[in-house]
């Protein structure tokens, strides 16, 4: 009974670690900030990939994870500051823009690395309960997504910048007559959004096939917690991932992975439907 | 999101599809060879090697005088594993540039997305893929392997070797579901017993709640016939979780590479059924190998399809010549006779009159723990006998029709 007990558990951390890790990044990008970023799955396979090739060339996988996750923030820092930046008043816009720029990116990958990379495999570990097994590395996830969240809720609520940030993306205008450096602030809130999106590739590749398109597969759970979540990172993302985990991780065990999805999906309409402003609208207004 | 990749493609389809034209000596107009193969996309680590293949092979054809004195022109289009994008390109090179004959196609439901615009034409049509067989169709040629090449053979020999219950993971489209369906029917016979189904959407691949409903299920082993790279990622997170069983499919190893791909020991116990794969050692195969790694010295492993892509153009360049028309009734004429053959890598193929299918030498394979290949099994020479059995006789008739072990031609 414990194994089955446990087992319910691992599922469903293995889901809701997933959806974090994949919407956490864009919870801030396009949560936050407003930018329609569909580049998010290629600063993902950026991620992965620099991880990958940092370990073939030695250098140990959490030190390659977290050098790959610096990598895809400096480089959403760029990209802000070249591309993202004209468009903070043309959302639809920002939607092309960075459309654009992933499809040059998968492209350019596909031509310069190849179509397949070889895997760098999951770190050893597995334990057994009951008649299951287990990989422990799915377990460090769930981890790292909890992690993820903390330090989000640091940053964003108990620091000096966090506090400016919020200012800024709630108001940008009065933030600047207070005197707050708001295009600083922009980058690096683009920063840390694409440092998070490298991040969840970098755990998430020594687990899969590393291709030029592997981003694909974590969009659309991202772009649906971070919708469904609403505007507010932490009230949003976190209680929207639980949500949707829950759902996914029970259908998924009962009736397999296609009614997992469909089920998954089905749920994002309803609350799309009858909260337009996502789960954080209804918990912010609790809360006040 | 797909339609705005149309620029992207069109940059690539110029930069790849410019034809393989060398010097026209000949007075007559070049051949045709209109090429649909994925090398963008999810698939594209699988259709490369078949671009690869089928450049060679214009290229040692177009060297050695062409086809009756013809050189070959191929016009390759990149339809990005999108199967509306399939219709639209097929359109193009049938009906616009007026190919003399169209090859290609990965998935099966991009084949029988392409068919139904084929059939409509007088061109020849190449598949080169193994597949779920049972396409009974004058139009289309196939290349690859079919069901009573693998699964009759390979299904067997698990049972045999490790028991009678096995689990299946299967992608969700025509492929994954009529696989499944000949699986169970050959259980069936056997006295197996299927212990679990699953299949699983396209560009999934989160594998946590499947490895534990196989462990529940207590299999004997594993039918893993999921498709592409997302999917593929069970391979890593099964032997990440200790899952341990052994594994059967009719398109890992020599189709997905699989073993190349993945870190030792993930494709530990695979075992497959195939006519085509690099480890092949004969002197014919490795004359075959030395030509296409001097041609493509990057390349990750020559899979079945990228193989399979080269004969096509063999067996089209000996149909042509015995038929001396690229006519397909006068083409047919000479399938009809049973005499179709080509001196391939493999062995002497030949293409069975009845189905349109090609007959292969099979070989059971296994991989080990540092993922080494090795021969369990020579089955040698298999015909594609199936549709002629059930009543599939193109000699006679064209039903247009794929057939499976459900759907059988009606008596008449």
């Amino acid at each position: 009974m414990s194994a089955e007990l446990f087992s319910v558990f691992y599922q469903f951390a293995d889901v809701f670690a997933f959806l974090i890790l994949s919407a956490a990044g864009l919870a801030i990008v396009f949560g936050m900030m407003g930018v329609i970023n569909m580049a998010h799955g290629e600063f993902i396979m950026c991620g992965a990939y620099v991880t990958v090739g940092l370990v073939n060339l030695g250098v140990p996988l959490p030190i390659a994870q977290i050098l790959a996750a610096l990598t895809a923030g400096i480089i959403g820092m760029i990209v802000e500051l070249l591309i993202v930046r004209r468009f903070y008043k043309r959302p639809l816009d920002s939607l092309l823009a960075t459309w654009g720029l992933s499809l040059i990116v998968t492209q350019s990958m596909l031509l310069i690395v190849g179509s397949a990379v070889r895997g760098i495999g999951t770190p050893e570990g597995s334990f057994a309960i009951g008649g299951y097994t287990f990989s422990t590395y799915r377990l460090v996830l769930f981890f790292c997504a909890v992690a993820v969240l903390a330090g989000l809720y640091i940053i964003f609520m108990k620091t000096r910048f966090g506090v400016i940030a919020r200012a800024t993306m709630q108001n940008a205008a009065m933030a600047k007559a207070l005197g707050a450096r708001t295009g600083r602030i922009y980058s690096i809130s683009f920063g840390i959004g694409t440092a998070l999106a490298g991040l969840c590739g970098a755990l998430y590749a020594p687990t899969m096939t590393l291709i030029p398109t592997m981003g694909a597969t974590f969009v659309v759970e991202s772009f649906v917690t971070v919708v469904i979540g609403g505007a507010n990172v932490l009230l949003g993302t976190a209680p929207a991932a639980v949500f949707l985990a829950m759902i996914r991780m029970a259908l998924n065990a009962s009736y397999g992975q296609i009614i997992g999805q469909i089920g998954m999906l089905f749920a994002v309409i309803l609350i799309i439907r009858v909260l337009p402003e996502g789960l954080s609208s209804v918990l912010v207004r609790r809360g006040r | 999101m797909n339609s705005g990749r149309i620029v992207g493609m069109a940059l690539l389809g110029a930069m790849l599809g410019i034809a393989a034209t060398g010097s026209t000596q000949a007075a007559e107009p070049p051949l045709k060879v209109g090429l649909l193969e994925d090398v963008s996309g999810d698939l594209a680590f699988m259709g490369m090697p078949k671009l690869h293949g089928s450049q060679l092979a214009v290229e040692e054809i177009n060297k050695s005088g062409g086809i009756l004195g013809r050189q070959i022109e191929l016009i390759h289009l990149d339809p990005q594993g999108d199967n509306a994008r399939y219709q639209e390109f097929g359109r193009r090179l049938l009906n616009r540039d007026k190919v003399d004959v169209l090859i290609g196609g990965i998935t099966s439901a991009s084949r029988e997305a392409l068919r139904p615009i084929v059939d409509r034409t007088t061109t020849p049509y190449f598949y080169t893929n193994q597949y779920e067989g049972g396409v009974c169709d004058a139009s289309m040629i196939s290349m690859g392997a079919v069901p009573e090449q693998q699964f009759s053979t390979l299904i067997p020999w698990m049972v045999q070797k490790f028991g009678k219950k096995v689990y299946v993971i299967a992608a969700d489209y025509n492929f994954g579901q009529i696989s499944a369906e000949w699986n169970r029917k050959i259980m069936k016979d056997l006295g197996g017993e299927v212990v679990g189904e699953e299949f699983i959407p396209l560009g999934v691949s989160q594998f946590a709640q499947t490895i534990q409903n196989i462990q529940k299920a207590k299999p004997d082993w594993l039918l893993t016939i999921n498709v592409g790279a997302a999917q593929d990622s069970f391979f890593e997170q099964a032997a990440a979780a200790n899952l341990n069983l052994p594994m059967g499919s009719s398109i890992k190893i020599m189709l997905g590479f699989e073993h190349k791909r993945f870190k030792p020991p993930a494709l530990n116990n695979m075992h497959a059924t195939a006519n085509w794969f690099e480890e092949i050692d004969t002197p014919e195969a490795n004359d075959f190998k030395k030509r296409w790694h001097a041609k493509f010295p990057d390349e990750l492993y020559i899979n079945d399809m990228g193989y399979n892509a080269y004969n096509a153009l063999y067996m089209y360049k000996a149909l042509v010549e015995k038929a001396k028309s690229t006519k397909l009734e006068d083409m047919r004429k000479v399938i009809a006779t049973g005499d179709a053959c080509i001196d391939a890598p493999e062995g002497k193929v030949c293409i069975d009159p009845k189905s349109q299918h090609t007959s292969h030498r099979m070989r059971l394979i296994s991989v080990g723990p540092k993922h080494e290949v090795t021969v369990e099994k020579d089955y040698g020479t298999i015909q594609p006998y199936w549709l002629g059995e059930i009543g599939c006789d193109l000699t006679k008739k064209n039903d247009k029709d794929q057939y499976t072990p459900s759907h059988l031609p009606s008596k008449s």
